[in-house]
């Protein structure tokens, strides 16, 4: 039933779905109405699970177990580091970056060296990666046929060549629409994702339908398979080999980043920096999901064929086949035709971005046939070229696989490849987080490595394959043993891939870094390593115009990108740089830094940032600011951000300072007030017995007849109110040195049983001559108090005085108490004068006001004892208050705290 | 100062604890079947979809 020719219109029609797919994709583009969602995107990133996955992880679980899983967890944890991953699309987009060697070069000086080098490395690491991918689907295609007896010979071509062909085909029609590589290959994007679903589907339903189909289950599976000595092993993990799973772990998260594919959908492809929040969980989970069966379709197939039976990298085709499921295996093909599509078509593409930007561009800039035709537009020219080198690069992958690749499982093909690009991790990283790090030491750093890949790795691969001499690995090079190339100074025990990993990775970073430390940057590179570094902070339209100084001419710029854009891109492109910078036309632009800038970015979009460099300095002159003076911008251009962050900290220090002093303004206003108040009301209180004096003293003094009596009498007044007056000035000085604070006190113990009683009896006689009746129930030693002595008995005074004045002449009843509680002294003075209103309560506290009515009646105090008794009582941390009613007498409290007992 | 994002920190945080729950010598831990599939089988997917479900709550609950 399955013919060939079914076979192959099968492939066609989904090939034809795929192209579908990709030209809607394209087509929402150009109506501006992306579909790459951040679902899109998360798929898009699964082009990591080649046909290696699909048919070559069941392949090396027969043999390794469960390390296969070590090429899937590694890229999950790298891409949970997503600040790397965001730092590198935040540079590229900047810096308009199209592919790893761009962004290498980029970052070291727009070398067009480094840019080659990295090219080369890319192309010779991955080639094998893509024989394996036509390995693979001419192993798929042949199981088909097998099964059916049918071939399929075309002008007597083997079929492995006709699907590179048309791979080629399709790759070319998919990935050089545009020239911009910059522009999004957002169709491409669509046919990715899309293929991706189907190679899950596909894998999932072969991996239900051999566990759950033809055996009974995991359990079963596991089961069956523990009971065979051989298959027992597979199950659990051998950790003799811990190193190698930790190499394998760390090369795959290399891998993941640098791999030219993975750099062009991760970074290049990347539409919105937060579809990666999707990605970080939703890839990972991509790849858990299609490893759950590699395990048991692996021990399936062991179990259903033997040992001996089929090509374990064909189980996911041949284990459907054996139970006459033709249709599980068509979809199977299906998924591992969508696995090697999509990786093909995104290496290819972003390979040939390298190879015409930075091997072919650099060449015809320097031939002398590029200068002749100067005037032509070279846009043809560069899609051309990327299309030839498509067709190049596919057939050094089919060459690669008639050579070599029969000789080497899926998987151990795809690590040689792996390891290569690994290399790129010293100089990215680096790059990326050092400015330090130099283009001597990438050049460095990068040729060591690769020197000790390709001897460890690459080549020994090809003598295994019959294909050169293989005496350097078994005896070493020259017959030297420490040179053997997968026992490199004797270091054995490892696997060829752990081996070339250490070694290479020593010799690439050691490299590297001896190299940056040991040489000087020149200013490109100074300032190039700022931007990649510091493209977080980097203020660059501070620095940007600064960095370049120099004449050029807007016509020959403007020729420039005709050439290499075509005539149309070129003004559209110019159009929208007119009107972001609000002028009517570019002829309207002064040719400045900004100008040549824009030029520069544009040119490195179509031909790479190293070849554009090259190009924009060709039709300007530029001066050479040198290394010092750009050190010297780029210092600014970061300063200036932390400069004015600092200066807004200090503007909000500023603001609260300046409210702290509106508010001490406020009070200082306010107290200037009240001393206002103070001094009037003072010299108010002191007019009183003034005027008094001076009317007695005039009459005294004008009136010699007045009789003696009457002198007496005056006398005794004036004597008075020069005595109140004496005290009122006493008290307001008390009260003054009080309020400064420059009061004198001594503190000691005082028995405040002994200071009532001597106050009492130091007023006994005012109160018989009032005939008032002074009661006091004192104990005889009573509580002790710290405090000062003479000031408490101030209080005291102040006090009984103040009880004695109130009360009537006869009737009046004063009575004194003391008690302690809750370590407090509690002393009581109460009358039965004619009490207090509440209002008045408060106010008697304060300076100047007198109990009783002060309009009325002649003054009888000074209106500063009771203010001065409550500092006093307040000192000493204690409280003075009334507590009365009208009519009801009045009782003066105050309270003293005991002294706390000590321990 | 901008503080620096704090999902990324925490993805970062994460990734750093799948370092040593999927590597040696953590990994020689889960030895024999539960119930009849290997353990090592077990664990691996285990820790790995749980580092996957963290990773989709942080991620998911705010912006990046």
């Amino acid at each position: 039933m399955l013919s060939g020719w079914f076979i192959a219109l099968l492939a066609t029609g989904y090939l034809g779905l795929l192209f579908a797919v990709a030209r809607f994709g394209d087509a929402r583009a150009d109506a501006g109405k992306s579909i790459i969602s951040a679902n899109v995107y998360a798929l898009s990133l699964a082009v990591y699970c080649t046909s290696w996955t699909f048919y070559g992880s069941v392949g090396r679980a027969t043999s390794g177990g469960l390390s296969f899983l070590t090429i899937y967890i590694g890229p999950t944890l790298m891409l949970l580091c997503v600040g790397v991953i965001i730092k590198m699309i935040r540079i590229s987009k900047a810096q308009r970056i199209t592919s790893i060697a761009d962004f290498i070069a980029s970052r070291y000086g727009k070398s067009q060296l480094l840019a080659g080098m990295v090219t080369v490395i890319a192309v010779i690491g991955v080639v094998p990666y893509i024989a394996l991918q036509l390995k693979a689907m001419a192993a798929s295609v042949d199981v088909l046929l097998q099964h059916s007896g049918s071939s399929v010979e075309v002008w007597g071509l083997d079929s492995t060549f006709l699907i590179a062909v048309i791979l080629a085909l399709f790759s070319i029609l998919f990935g050089t629409r545009h020239l911009d590589a910059t522009e999004r290959h957002e169709g491409m994007v669509a046919a990715v994702a899309f293929e991706s679903v189907v190679k899950i589907i596909a894998f999932m339903a072969v991996g239900i339908f051999v566990t759950y189909g033809m055996f009974g289950g995991l359990g079963d599976l596991f089961q069956r398979a523990a009971a065979s000595a051989d298959m027992e092993r597979l199950l659990h993990l051998d950790s003799g080999r811990a190193g190698t799973w930790t190499a394998l772990i760390i090369l795959s998260g290399l891998a993941i980043i640098f791999l030219p594919r993975q750099f062009q959908i991760i970074v290049v492809e990347n539409v919105d920096e937060s579809h990666l929040k999707r990605a970080v969980w939703l890839f990972p989970l991509y790849l858990l999901l299609i490893n759950i069966f590699v395990l048991p379709l692996a021990l399936g197939g062991l179990l259903h064929f033997g040992a001996q039976g089929a090509n374990p990298d064909t189980f996911v085709l041949t284990l459907p086949l054996a139970r006459g499921a033709e249709a599980l295996a068509l979809l199977a093909f299906i998924g591992g035709l969508s696995a090697a599509t999509g990786m093909v078509i995104v290496e290819t593409i972003a390979l040939s971005t390298m190879v015409c930007n930075d091997l072919v561009m650099p060449w015809l800039l320097h031939s002398t046939w590029l200068q002749a035709e100067k005037r032509q537009d070279l846009s043809g020219l560069l899609i051309g070229i990327r299309r030839a080198a498509i067709a190049l690069i596919l057939l050094l992958g089919y060459i690669y696989f008639r050579l070599a690749g029969e000789a080497y499982a899926l998987v151990g093909i795809g690590l040689i490849s792996f390891t290569a690009v690994a290399q790129f991790a010293p100089a990215m990283f680096g790059g990326m987080y050092w400015k330090q790090g130099t283009r001597a030491g990438a050049v460095a750093g990068l040729l060591a490595g690769f020197v000790v890949w390709l001897y460890t790795l690459l080549l020994p691969s090809f003598a295994k394959s019959g294909w050169m001499p293989s005496g350097f690995v078994e005896h070493g090079l020259f017959g030297l043993g420490w040179l053997k190339a997968q026992a490199l100074f004797g270091l054995g025990g490892l696997d060829e891939i752990s081996h070339c990993l250490w070694w290479s990775m020593l010799a690439n970073m050691g490299a590297y870094v001896a190299v940056s430390l040991n040489s000087r940057p020149d200013a490109v590179e100074a300032s190039q390593a700022e931007r990649f570094v510091d493209v977080f902070r980097f203020d660059a339209r501070n620095a940007e115009a600064r960095l370049w100084r120099g004449k050029a001419s807007p016509d020959a710029l403007v020729g420039l990108l005709e050439r290499f854009l075509g005539a149309a891109r070129a003004r559209q492109q110019l159009a929208a740089y007119a009107l972001s910078r609000q002028a009517a036309g570019w002829r309207n632009l002064p040719a400045d830094a900004d100008f040549v800038q824009f030029a520069e970015a544009e040119l490195a979009g179509a031909i790479g940032s190293a070849s554009a460099r090259v190009m924009v300095a060709s039709v300007a002159q530029e001066e050479d600011l040198g290394l010092e003076e750009v050190l010297d911008i780029l210092d600014e251009a970061t300063q200036v951000r932390a400069h004015s962050r600092q200066l807004e900290a200090k503007q909000r220090e500023l603001e609260a300072a300046t409210n702290e002093l509106r508010e001490a303004n406020e009070r200082l206003r306010e107290l200037d007030r009240m001393k206002d108040d103070f001094i009037s009301t003072v010299t108010h209180e002191l007019r009183t017995p003034l005027t008094s004096i001076r009317a007695l003293s005039e009459m005294l003094h004008e009136d010699p007849r007045l009789d003696l009596a009457d002198r007496s009498r005056f006398l005794g007044i004036i004597v008075n109110e020069a005595e109140r007056l004496t005290r009122l000035i006493n008290q307001i000085l008390d009260m003054a040195k009080m309020e400064s604070g420059r009061a004198e006190w001594t503190t000691g113990a005082v028995d405040l049983g002994e200071v009532v009683r001597e106050s009492m009896a130091s007023l006994e006689h005012l109160f018989r001559e009032k005939g008032v009746a002074l009661a006091g129930n004192i104990p005889a030693s009573g509580p002790v108090v710290q405090a000062d002595r003479d000031r408490l008995t101030q209080v005291m005074i102040n006090l009984l005085s103040n009880a004695v004045k109130f009360v009537p002449g006869g009737a009046g009843r004063v009575q004194v108490g003391l008690s302690s509680a809750a370590g407090l002294v509690r002393v009581e003075v109460h009358d039965n004068g004619p009490g207090l209103t509440a209002e008045e309560c408060n106010v008697i506290f304060e300076k100047f006001r007198q109990g009783g009515n002060t309009m009325t009646d002649k003054p009888q105090g000074t209106g500063l004892g009771l203010p001065i008794s409550r500092q006093i009582v307040e000192y000493f941390g204690g409280n003075l208050w009334v507590e009365s009613e009208p009519g009801a007498g009045a009782n003066f409290i105050f309270t003293v705290p005991l002294p706390v007992p000590e321990e | 100062m901008k503080r620096a994002n704090p999902i990324r920190q925490r993805l970062a945080a994460l990734s750093l604890l799948g370092v040593p729950l999927l590597t040696y010598p953590l990994l020689s831990l889960p030895s024999g079947t539960w119930g009849g599939i290997p353990a090592t089988y077990l664990y691996l997917f285990g820790v790995w979809a749980g580092l996957i479900a963290l990773a989709a709550w942080v991620a998911e609950r705010r912006g990046i």
